[in-house]
């Protein structure tokens, strides 16, 4: 089969706009799922009451559901109980839980990572707790866990394609609604693949240099 | 207090035909799972030759499974198939076709990062004990590799659990379809079946991945 340029250049602009709004709620959604993961991984690290619990409960049920499932639950679901909520402010939403349980657990496992002895030897040194943890614990942790965030932020980029189901107007929805109304299958998806590769592959190569920049802790290794 | 539309769950066979739903994405889910095993170890062994040429290829292989959306891969075997090449495959093997290289890709490169965290003075003591290749593999290096690798491929299966919702988007009737059917087929009689059954879809999707991730943990836990 031949691919005519013509038609897909005709398609740009309207890829270019799903572009423009699967980075606007991808953006969103995973600085959210940061803020949300660091918060919960502190809470479960310093042990609060109660609060431990919940994060728990919600890590659990949102690393053993699909994206899709809980975007239908919050956006077809919830008004039911008269939460509206708009289909973009949804997707971020559904992006930022998913996303919130996954970075908790990475960022947990790069606090546990750090050996108490570096706790221990920092309080020695005449340091406060405080001192310890935000001078010491913290950053030797987060350069522990980048490679897992790395990996969820791709990952999560990907979950993005399902966007589409609750009608938003993202790649896949664009990719399908065209083929549908002209048929031009070929086009429709080079210009799909084309387009996820300009998102995922940047972020794919930094992800990769700042790993390697960030590998300082760990001696030895 | 509101009605939560759970109520619809309970006329005729509504529930026994979201677990019927269910099943589907298990099916095609647990086919790919075993293709994805049994063509990931094949693949992992082979990522830890050192030819160039293989070596180049399963790194684009795994770039292409790492970058890619699976949403788009679906995409691609399901309608571009069907127009370059005029094959019409059903949706579901469509599915089983993509998952089950999406998964070999993941389950290769655990394969690989298990057979190389085998430190070499394993094989050279081994050797030294007059072990023969075939005897070193039997004995020393697979049962450690495989400690390494149950725990991380049972996880791989709750993951392609979760993707298997997907397949609901190339119109495949699983759960969540068939969940949207019953809403339909009830609009006027429970409006608000919409949150009892979507609640009720996440639940069936947790108490079918939860158990497994955990067994993968308490694994992990146990042997690495």
């Amino acid at each position: 089969m031949i691919m005519s340029w013509e038609i897909m250049r005709a398609y740009l602009p309207l890829y270019a706009k799903a572009l423009l709004l699967v980075l606007k709620i991808g953006w969103i959604g995973i600085a959210l799922a940061i803020l949300i993961g660091v918060g919960c991984s502190m809470i479960r690290h310093f042990k609060i009451p109660v609060l431990q619990r919940l994060v728990s409960v919600y890590i659990e049920l949102f690393r053993n559901t699909p994206l899709l499932v809980q975007l239908f639950f919050l956006y077809f679901g919830l008004p039911k109980l008269g939460l509206d909520i708009d289909a973009e402010v949804c997707g971020a939403l559904g992006l930022a839980l998913l996303g919130g349980a996954y970075m908790a657990e990475a960022f947990r496992s790069g606090l546990e990572a750090v050996e108490p002895i570096q706790m221990e030897s920092a309080l020695s040194l005449g340091m406060s707790r405080r001192q310890a943890f935000l001078h010491v614990v913290l950053p030797q942790a987060i350069s522990i866990s980048v490679p897992a965030f790395v990996a969820n932020i791709i990952f999560l980029i990907k979950e993005t394609s399902v966007f589409s189901a609750i009608s938003l107007m993202d790649l896949m929805f664009t990719a399908k609604d065209l083929i549908g109304l002209y048929y031009k299958t070929g086009e429709c998806l080079t210009l799909l693949v084309i387009f996820y590769l300009i998102i995922l592959l940047p972020v794919s190569i930094v992800g990769s240099l700042v790993e390697r920049r960030l590998r300082y802790a760990g001696f030895g290794d | 207090m509101r009605d939560l539309g759970i109520d619809v769950l309970f006329k005729g066979s509504n529930m026994l035909r979201l677990l019927e739903g269910l099943w589907v994405s298990m099916r095609i889910s647990l086919i790919s799972v075993v293709i994805s095993m049994v063509l990931g170890l094949l693949v992992g062994a082979l990522m830890t030759r050192k030819s160039k040429v293989v070596k180049w290829f399963t790194r684009i292989y795994l770039e292409i499974v790492r970058v890619m959306p699976q949403m788009v891969l679906l995409f691609i075997v399901f309608f571009g198939t069907t127009r370059v090449f005029g094959w019409n495959i059903e949706a579901e093997k469509a599915a089983i076709i993509v998952f089950s290289f999406w998964g070999t890709a993941e389950m290769a490169d655990l394969v690989r990062g298990a057979l190389i965290s085998i430190p070499v003075h394993q094989y050279e003591s081994a050797a030294a004990l007059g072990m023969t290749e075939l005897q070193t593999y039997v004995h020393v290096i697979i049962p450690q590799t495989l400690r390494r690798l149950i725990p991380l491929s049972i996880n791989l299966v709750t993951r392609m659990i979760k993707t298997t919702s997907l397949v609901m988007l190339i119109g495949v009737v699983e759960v969540l379809k068939v969940g949207q059917q019953i809403i339909e087929a009830n609009r006027t009689s429970s409006p608000n079946a919409a949150f009892g059954v979507y609640a009720t879809v996440f639940l069936l999707y947790f108490i079918a991945c939860w158990p497994i991730s955990m067994l993968s943990r308490y694994l992990e836990r146990k042997w690495c």
